[in-house]
């Protein structure tokens, strides 16, 4: 049993309705209570969709259970099949289903329907959304991808992309884009959009491009085996893994010379002078494997900042996870325990979050800004404009989002110059977005006494420490309480303060 | 109005029933509202990691510090055997107990996994209160999708508190049902305008606040869903006083008045009482209404004020009913609202979505009240909507709040007269 307050995944089943509702023509039945009915809201609210999740749930109730749970199980398929006339069905359970044990997939195929019925192992018990997803996909492209002619143009088919996911839509496009540039073909992009018939036509193309691993892996490495296509392992997400995708697919389709300039604004804007600030600003990464690494290699490489935290909520992504922080000097954080990555956000007090919707939440409780980079998200990580992550647009995207909630070079310096002036009062945060400025005030009402030490901050010291701008004060006034504990100070004097900024200076 | 007053009285409609799919939420999502309530009580759900998700899914953007909610989720080891499940609910209690001093109520909820591989809370809950004497009270209640919908979660959590509350052969009245707060300051106030000052008020927000029940309890549902907490009242005694729902001015007015009539009001400290409110409610209503009158209104099944409401809008807005669909129909408490109905609507209880769905897009109503799920998919397709979740968590009780609820649904008819650049979604 485990104590969960806030969770960054669904159950399994979550992972299969994305699945279906990315597809066109699958129906998904899944055995289960109206309760977990909640599920259609993620798609037709958050993600803003305009049709139902194609998902009939039987939603058996108490009475019906020891009686004729199957029997609705049956009646349920079989009325799904006639209303919406789907070219293939999955059939599933939700975690209450699992207990009561009716076996819908031998259930489903007794009814003899004339399309292929895909029955799904979903342990609700022991894995998660994202394992639905990539466990679903797979077993749709065990049934029914087949041996076919290869394209005579060079293609690819781009594997991972669900309904539900952090910027899909937008990646599709733009890695469709990029790959025309290469000169190559897109057969079929999949789970999105994609048709049973266009999932019996993957094998046309040469290779596979993974997006995402988390949804997609399985997929694809049934594929590599099955149909002898090789995949993707760089995900281009940032311009230097853009450039390792565009040569890694240089590699596979035998030409060694496709031009790897990536045509993006990030290193120019990245070098020019206004971006000097970011220089070593600290960041706490975390989200899904896939996005935290991708985000870890651009915040270092890329921006210049300092990681100071790296983790992943998804236990399959652990080994890569923690091989890339350790080669950065880091300890990963694997947890999907939303308290814990609170703790270790605010005990190492970055100067910036790169998180999922949940860290945004961390963020604003604790006055640190955060930009979103993974699921799980929210209605506002749709936003209607174009904004993918992937490729060379992706990049100046990454470098607008992560950028915004910090206050910009120049302002930086006049703030710490005027903070007196009344007409100037640094607490309003960044100018150019006031209205979501994180509330750091809040955290700065205690004075006197601190609040998880006992020690006491001098009235000198105190006014001292309100004339640092607001974006540092939080970090200096817990470097300071502990430089003063750990040396068993109680009393926290301007010499103090002074005595923890040499010690702390980078 | 436009309604035919000899065709009123819905009591003896046949209701539609119809077995298929429902698409509501389960008992534990009351939670949501409940915590924000009691302010010394903590839920923990004994569930499954989709419990937990539909929590989160229906709580949205409101992520609090460290909400008074969280769920145990069962895993593979606690499938196992029976002995470790209630060791492992006893050892995260502790756990959260420790965590949380400030607790003096914990309600373990059940849920479908919790229900089907029967856990017994009942008895785990005598446990753990006798273990933590004078510290918590421990209570459970189930929320599960096998025997709740939605409100009925409040239902069966105030069914319980009820169950725990003192005797008591004091005279008084008694409210059921969780409100926010500045609607429940405007009902005593009115309550204490006509006299009445000994009112006890259930969910109370604390532990120690006094509440006992017994004979001498007279009591009135402030809300339509609380059919097992009322039946609940009655074994233990209390008198039930049954009136339309407080919605709008004249199901407020109607609702007072029955209680003024069993308290022996006399009607001169009613009529003091209530005029002033009752007519600034009124002429509210008269405003927003202008929208609403002569335009058609289809239900969904799901929060259960489906009733009330529909008797709220046709005869105080003026409104048209076409269906009026509704989870479940309690006629000891919704019996006065249902007279007040048009006799030709479709009355319908349970749902087959499917079909239901087909038979909105025939009926094509000025507006419909719907889950979230729907809402989008419906607006695609060139229908209006309000989404029924917004009515439980909105303040719509009461003469201050007629026109905020009658504007609730008059918002969605006036947004689609202002925007001209049509929807394509
Ligand atoms: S319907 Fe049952 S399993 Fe689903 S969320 Fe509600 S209680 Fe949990």
């Amino acid at each position: 049993m485990k104590l969960s307050i806030w969770t960054y995944e669904g159950p399994p089943h979550v992972g299969a309705i994305r699945v279906a509702t990315g597809m066109q023509k699958v129906h998904l039945v899944l055995h289960a209570p109206q309760g977990d009915t909640y599920a259609d809201l993620l798609f037709t609210m958050i993600e803003r969709r305009n049709h139902r999740p194609p998902v009939t749930y039987t939603t058996f109730q108490a009475r019906d259970l020891g009686s004729d749970t199957a029997t609705l199980f049956k009646s349920a398929c079989l009325e799904a099949y006639e209303r919406f006339k789907p070219d293939l069905l999955l059939v599933g359970a939700s975690c209450t289903a699992e207990l009561i044990q009716d076996d819908p997939g031998g259930l489903a195929e007794a009814l003899g329907l004339p399309i292929p019925v895909v029955a799904l192992e979903l342990p609700s018990y022991q894995r998660k959304e994202n394992f639905g997803a990539d466990e679903t996909f797979f077993q749709i492209v065990k049934h029914v991808a087949k041996p076919v002619e290869r394209s005579e143009n060079i293609s690819c088919n781009l594997i991972g992309p669900t309904a539900l996911g952090f910027r899909h839509r937008d990646d599709i496009l733009e890695l469709t884009k990029l790959l025309d540039d290469l000169g190559v073909d897109v057969n079929v992009c999949a789970p999105m959009g994609a048709t049973p018939a266009d999932i019996a036509d993957l094998g046309r193309a040469h290779f596979n491009v993974l997006m995402y691993p988390e949804t997609g892996e399985m997929a694809c490495r049934y594929l590599e085996r099955a149909l002898g296509q090789p995949y993707t392992k760089t995900v281009p997400i940032g311009v230097g893994a853009t450039a390792d995708f565009i040569a890694e697919v240089g590699q596979i389709i035998g030409k060694q010379d496709l031009a790897s300039t990536v045509r993006s604004r990030l290193p120019w804007y990245s070098a020019s002078v206004d971006s000097t600030y970011l220089t070593g600003k600290r960041v706490f990464i975390f989200g899904d494997g896939t996005h935290a690494m991708t985000a870890a290699r651009i915040a270092r490489d890329e921006i210049g900042f300092d990681v100071v935290g790296l983790g992943c909520f998804n236990r399959e992504m652990a080994r890569p996870v923690r091989t890339m922080a350790k080669s950065m000097g880091l300890d990963a954080l694997i947890s999907d325990d939303y308290l814990e990555v609170e703790r270790a956000i605010a005990d190492l007090a970055p100067e910036l979050i790169l998180g999922t919707q949940m860290e945004r939440h961390i963020g604003k409780r604790l006055g640190i800004p955060c930009a979103v980079i993974s699921a799980p998200v929210h209605v506002q990580d749709f936003p209607a404009r174009y904004s993918p992550q992937m490729g060379p647009e992706g990049a100046n995207v990454i470098f607008d989002t992560w950028v915004h909630p910090l206050v910009m070079g120049l302002e930086e310096h006049l703030l710490t110059m005027f903070r007196d002036d009344f007409e100037f009062s640094d607490s309003a945060g960044p100018s150019h977005h006031a209205a979501h400025a994180p509330a750091q005030q809040r955290a700065e009402v205690e004075t006197g006494q601190s609040a998880d030490t006992n020690i006491i901050w001098l009235k000198d010291a105190e006014s001292e420490l309100r004339k640092i701008p607001f974006f540092v004060r939080g970090k200096a006034r817990r470097n300071t309480e502990k430089y003063a504990a750990d040396r068993g100070v109680a009393e926290i004097s301007i010499d103090t303060l002074y005595e923890a900024k040499a010690h702390y200076a980078r | 109005m436009p309604n035919d007053l000899s065709q009123i009285g819905c009591t003896n409609t046949p209701v539609l029933k119809q077995r298929g799919q429902h698409e509501v939420f389960c008992g534990l999502t009351s939670i949501i509202w409940l915590h924000r309530k009691m302010h010394d009580a903590f839920f923990l759900v004994v569930g499954s990691r989709t419990c937990a998700h539909l929590l989160q899914s229906a709580a949205g953007v409101m992520i609090f510090a460290e909400p008074r909610f969280a769920t145990a989720i069962l895993e593979e080891t606690d499938l196992a055997g029976m002995a470790d499940a209630h060791a492992e609910l006893e050892r995260t209690v502790a756990e959260l107990l420790s965590r949380r001093p400030d607790i003096k109520r914990l309600f373990l909820v059940g849920s479908c996994p919790s229900e089907v591989i029967k856990i017994d809370l009942a008895t785990m809950a005598k446990k753990l209160s006798e273990k933590y004497d004078n510290r918590v009270n421990v209570v459970n209640f189930s929320g599960s999708g096998i025997e709740t919908t939605f409100t009925q979660g409040e239902d069966a959590c105030l069914e319980a508190v009820i169950r725990d509350l003192p005797q008591t052969d004091q005279t008084q009245l008694a409210v059921l049902g969780a409100l926010p707060d500045v609607v429940q300051d405007q009902m005593l106030r009115l309550l204490s305008d006509m006299g009445l000052e000994n009112v006890l008020v259930l969910p109370h927000a604390r532990a120690d606040t006094p509440a006992a029940v017994g004979p001498n309890t007279h009591f009135i549902c402030a809300q339509p869903f609380l059919g097992a907490a009322h039946d609940e009242m009655v074994r233990r005694g209390a008198k039930p006083i049954a009136a339309p729902f407080p919605f709008g001015a004249q199901g407020t007015t109607a609702w007072l008045a029955a209680i003024a009539k069993r308290f022996g009001v006399d009607d001169a400290t009613l009529q003091a009482a209530i005029a002033a409110p009752k007519a600034r409610a009124e002429q509210a209503i008269a405003t927003v209404a202008k929208t609403l009158v002569g335009r058609s209104i289809f239900f969904f099944p799901d929060s259960q004020l489906e009733i009330p409401l529909a008797r709220f809008l046709s005869q105080e807005c003026g409104m048209h009913l076409t269906e009026v669909g509704t989870p479940y129909i309690h006629r000891a408490l919704v019996g006065p609202d249902l007279d007040a109905l048009p006799s030709d609507i479709i009355l319908s209880e349970g749902q087959d979505v499917d079909k239901q769905l087909d038979r909105v897009l025939d009926c094509n109503p000025d507006l419909t009240v719907c889950g979230l799920g729907l809402a989008n998919p419906l607006e695609a397709q060139g229908l209006r909507t309000k989404w029924a979740i917004e009515l439980v968590f909105s303040p719509i009780h009461f003469y201050e709040q007629a026109a905020d609820l009658a504007g609730l649904f008059a918002r969605p008819l006036l947004r689609a007269d202002l925007l001209k650049v049509g929807k394509v979604a």
